[in-house]
């Protein structure tokens, strides 16, 4: 298919908020931007649904820039890889077609980190981010008895967003403790908005046992899951429920940009004061430069964008906002490390690759990821080890997945360039 | 090994498995040596369809003995091996192709092996994703598809378990052969054994330099689950009259329906790429070409593309034996498309001629002996 | 125009109807299916997990195309949604 934009100034990959926040401040300048995202929705993950039914201020504020700007926007479109240098090719949900654009950011955000314990995949057990997108565009919870359990701040969220969508939300489990919560606590205090975010979703889920401390090991049911089994490691509880929420934090999602050839470090996009990977002309910002939440994004996306156009007088100001939130983004990963408990919670017959089945006892053994994948197929199914790479990376230690094209499960058509069609 | 191992095979991809376990059942005592996972080279990235090929009275020879040792041994292969004995259907697009089709099917028929001949009608019922139109095909039924990797795995496991004296180390990467029956690895360590047995693919020539094998790049795709949207592993005829055969970059339309009931995808072949990396045009000829044929292809969900290099001889053939001039490395490689289906003949000819017994088959189409003169010549071109 | 408020679909071929803007994961839901996809080695059926289109739990059959993530598909008018395809598991 002829390409919509064959060229632009720049390509922003990603519509949460580092991907708005990149293209809009682009636009803002006259320069020629497409901005893509694989869902139909504007906003990610944390904003999704504010189009329809706005919310929050932020995200009201940001679309309607966005709106303003003269991006060009594409729904469901992805990269799916490269055609040649700097040619990517995108694909929709018809149609595949190929795109050069002056510069790319990249803002594809994160993921949930699951971590197998016996039972999770019984039906009715889904992400906490998981359940919470998926009620916003129609999952019925109105009236179900929801346990959310796991770690990290966007609990809170999910639990506040699930209460107002009618759930009866029966209990929220953080695995980290009281103390280091208490010691993310007092950092907060360079971040007052944060402080008002935290109290305001507290008083939201007035009611709602909160326990610190505490984390599933094992859920029950025939069809689905019918309760929950917790532990603070001296007591257990066992809730009955509809639903879980359950998720272990966020891992950013670096199949797309290690495909294209940025380095990495550690479990983020390495990228330089200007959000530049090691890749010319390839920018990232978000999550995937380190799980920092939106107003990291926000800040990111913008400075990416801006160097990226070469604006760079722009970028100045910003430096030291991002730079504050980029403390925060480490604060927030020591205080909710995963807990050693939650890496022995897997038995031996606990499926830890959902795709291919593989369980607990017929992954021990092996020494690297490549050697179990190519014995067991474990991340050899669709996922590609989207879920069970992150997995066995804190079970066993193995290093990252190799990546190879497609970014995600493409049409084969896709895959033909269009110069090889005719 | 606590001593000196009658046999260091270097590499545990199908080929240095099969021969390590040829070796152990013959009571020799085996070290095998690699730099990664079992079956993590070229064995990984092949189709693992186990063919009866006519391209030569040799090459025939060393795929239906082995297809048929193959057969010998499916009743005890793991599930994961995956095991399916789908057969070959080969389709001929035009009356040409289809004169192809009458010729191979005498061949196989004089040597004894079945084959059903297709009209258009019949490749049509057969198989209904296909192009309408085509003029009809070859089904060989035995031939049959399994997952290399594990295979491989099992062949190490299998040796063993029946009292094989073999051992394994899976993070020795090898430096070179030094002197009769010795290696030194890149950690510096130097091991001492009878003789050795350099299995090592398409990296063969680094450790027995002038060997005649180059590598010849291939990609493959492999899709989400389908089951019956193929049933045969089908392959055109039509690559015959293309590049296929030649030393220019080609395509060829090859789909393998796993037991899992995904897609395998195929196949290119290039030489002169030494990178592993995916090349898009390449591969987007390749599939242009297979939804030619299956139009529907194209809309399956593609999961990951591939790469792995083939070990090419001159000749088509595989290397199998002693280097010339020195009885103590030996050579089990340059098996080209085929090292899956060959690996079990391989090593059953290699271990005979060992031990001094009359191969199955005749060993000579695959002495190195055969590249003498060339292997004398200055490697650069 | 204005956006219709009510999509209509058919879960295994039983009618129903559904607000705009409701995936296709929500929409078996709302069928009071729980089960989506049989897992290739046997057991009870999955249900979407990730609800972003990575983890392919919700995979379905959607208008005859086999193994298509729910979870990324927005109802539309007439669609039919089959999760009782063996062939999809
Ligand atoms: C019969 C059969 C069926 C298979 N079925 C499946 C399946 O269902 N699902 C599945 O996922 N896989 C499947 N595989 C493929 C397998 O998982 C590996 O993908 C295959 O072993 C080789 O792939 P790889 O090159 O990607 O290996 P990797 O483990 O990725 O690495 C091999 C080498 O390639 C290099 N490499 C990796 N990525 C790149 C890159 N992007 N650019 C350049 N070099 C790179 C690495 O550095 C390494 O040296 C199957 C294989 C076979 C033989
Ligand atoms: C795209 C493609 C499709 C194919 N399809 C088929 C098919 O359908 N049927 C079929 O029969 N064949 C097929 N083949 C061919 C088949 O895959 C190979 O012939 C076969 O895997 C070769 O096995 P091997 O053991 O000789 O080599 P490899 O599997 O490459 O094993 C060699 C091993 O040696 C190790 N090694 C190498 N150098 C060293 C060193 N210095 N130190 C330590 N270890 C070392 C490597 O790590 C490796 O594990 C295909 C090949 C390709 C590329
Ligand atoms: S729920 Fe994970 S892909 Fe749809």
């Amino acid at each position: 298919m002829i390409s919509p934009m064959p060229e632009c100034d720049l390509l922003v990959v990603g519509a949460g908020p580092a991907g708005v926040a990149a293209a809009t401040v682009a636009a803002e300048r006259g320069r020629a931007v497409l901005l893509l995202d694989d869902t139909p929705w504007l906003g990610g993950q944390i904003w999704r649904g504010e189009q329809q039914k706005p919310t929050n201020a932020q995200a009201q504020t940001w679309l309607n820039r966005l709106a303003r700007s003269g991006v060009r926007i594409i729904g469901e479109a992805r990269m799916v890889g490269l055609e040649g240098p700097g040619r990517y090719v995108i694909e929709t949900p018809d149609h595949h077609w190929t795109i050069q654009p002056k510069a790319l950011v990249l803002a594809t955000g994160a993921r949930e980190l699951f971590l197998p314990f016996p039972g999770w995949t019984l039906p009715g057990i889904l992400g906490a981010g998981g359940l919470q997108t998926l009620v916003k565009t129609g999952w019925p919870i109105e009236g179900q008895r929801v346990v959310v359990a796991g770690s990290g701040p966007l609990l809170l969220a999910v639990a506040a967003g699930l209460k107002k969508a009618g759930a009866n939300v029966v209990g929220l489990f953080e695995q980290a403790s009281p103390a280091s919560l208490a010691r993310f606590g007092t950092q907060l205090i360079a971040h007052p908005d944060k402080i008002g975010q935290a109290f305001g979703l507290r008083r939201q889920l007035a009611g709602v046992p909160y326990k610190l401390g505490w984390w599933p090991v094992r859920a029950e049911g025939v069809n689905q899951v019918e309760r929950l089994v917790l532990t603070s490691g001296r007591q257990t509880l066992t809730v009955d429920c509809d639903a879980v929420a359950c998720g272990f934090g966020l891992v950013p999602s670096l199949e797309l940009p290690t495909l294209l050839g940025c380095l990495l470090d550690g479990e983020a996009v390495a990228v330089d004061a200007g959000q530049q990977t090691s890749v010319q002309g390839i920018f990232a910002a978000g999550e995937l430069t380190g799980i920092g939440g939106n107003d990291k994004a926000l800040v990111e996306g913008q400075v990416a964008s801006l160097t990226a156009i070469g604006e760079h007088a722009a970028v100045f100001p910003l430096h030291r906002s991002r730079n504050g939130w980029r403390n925060f983004a480490r604060a927030l990963g020591k205080t909710f490390k995963p807990r050693p408990e939650l890496l022995k919670l897997a038995e031996p017959q606990t499926i830890v690759c959902r795709c291919e089945d593989v369980t607990y006892s017929q992954l021990s053994g092996y020494t690297s990821w490549r050697d179990a994948k190519l014995q067991t197929r474990c991340g050899m199914g669709p996922c590609q080890g989207r879920i069970c790479g992150a997995a066995t990376r804190q079970l066993f230690g193995w290093g990252m997945e190799s990546v190879r094209p497609p970014v995600l499960a493409a049409r084969v058509a896709s895959l033909i360039p269009s110069d090889e069609r005719i | 090994m606590s001593q000196t191992p009658d046999v260091i095979v270097l590499g545990a991809g199908i080929v240095g498995a099969a021969c390590a376990r040829s070796c152990a059942q013959a009571g020799l005592s085996v070290l095998v040596l690699d730099r990664g996972p079992i079956g993590g080279g070229t064995t990984a990235a092949g189709m693992g369809h186990l063919v009866v090929m006519d391209d030569s009275e040799a090459q025939f020879a060393l795929t239906s003995r082995s297809c048929q040792l193959w057969q010998e041994l499916r009743a005890e292969l793991p599930e994961d091996v995956e095991y399916d004995n789908c057969g070959t259907l080969w389709v001929a697009a035009d009356d040409e192709e289809m004169a192809e089709v009458d010729r191979k099917a005498r061949f196989y028929q004089e040597r004894g092996v079945a084959v059903e001949i297709l009209d258009a009608a019949g490749v049509a019922s057969s198989e209904p994703e296909l192009r309408p139109g085509l003029a009809g095909g070859l089904r060989v039924p035995a031939d049959a598809v399994i997952y290399p990797p594990c295979a491989a795995a099992y062949l190490l496991a299998d040796a063993r378990r029946k009292g094989g004296r073999v051992e394994m180390d899976c993070n020795a990467g090898v430096a070179a052969i030094e002197g009769p029956g010795s290696v030194r690895l890149t950690s510096g360590r130097q091991i001492q054994g009878g003789i050795v047995v350099v299995a090592a693919g398409a990296l063969t020539p680094l450790l027995v330099p002038g060997l005649p094998i180059k590598k010849r790049k291939g990609h493959l795709v492999i899709t989400d689950r389908y089951p019956g949207f193929a049933h045969h592993q089908i392959v055109e005829l039509g690559y015959l009259k293309s590049a296929h055969a030649t030393q220019a970059d080609s395509v060829a339309f090859n789909i393998q329906p796993r037991k899992t009931g995904q897609m395998l995808i195929g196949s290119s072949r290039q030489y002169n790429a030494e990178g592993t990396e995916v090349e898009p045009h390449l591969l987007g000829r390749m599939l242009k070409r297979a939804e030619s044929y299956m139009p529907r292809i194209g809309q399956l969900s593609a999961l990951r593309v591939w790469t792995g290099h083939r070990a090419a001889t001159p000749d088509k053939l595989p290397i199998i034996g002693p280097v010339p001039g020195n009885d103590r490395t030996w050579i089990a490689s340059g098996h080209e498309g085929l090292g899956i289906t060959t690996s079990l003949a391989t090593a059953e000819i290699l271990v005979d001629r060992l031990m001094g017994r009359n191969p199955a088959i005749p060993a000579a189409p695959y002495d190195p002996a055969r590249f003498e003169h060339a292997a004398k010549e200055p490697t650069h071109a | 125009m204005p956006e219709p408020e009510v999509i209509n679909v058919t879960v295994n071929g039983q009618r129903l109807s559904v607000p705009a803007g409701t995936v296709a994961a929500s929409a078996v839901a709302r069928a009071g299916l729980v089960g989506f996809r049989a897992p290739v080695r046997g057991g009870p059926a999955r249900g979407p997990l990730c609800g972003m289109g990575i983890c392919f739990e919700c995979r379905i059959m959607i208008n005859g195309q086999p193994q298509v993530r729910s979870c990324q598909v927005i109802c539309r008018e007439g669609m039919e949604l089959r999760t009782d395809d063996l062939a999809n598991a």
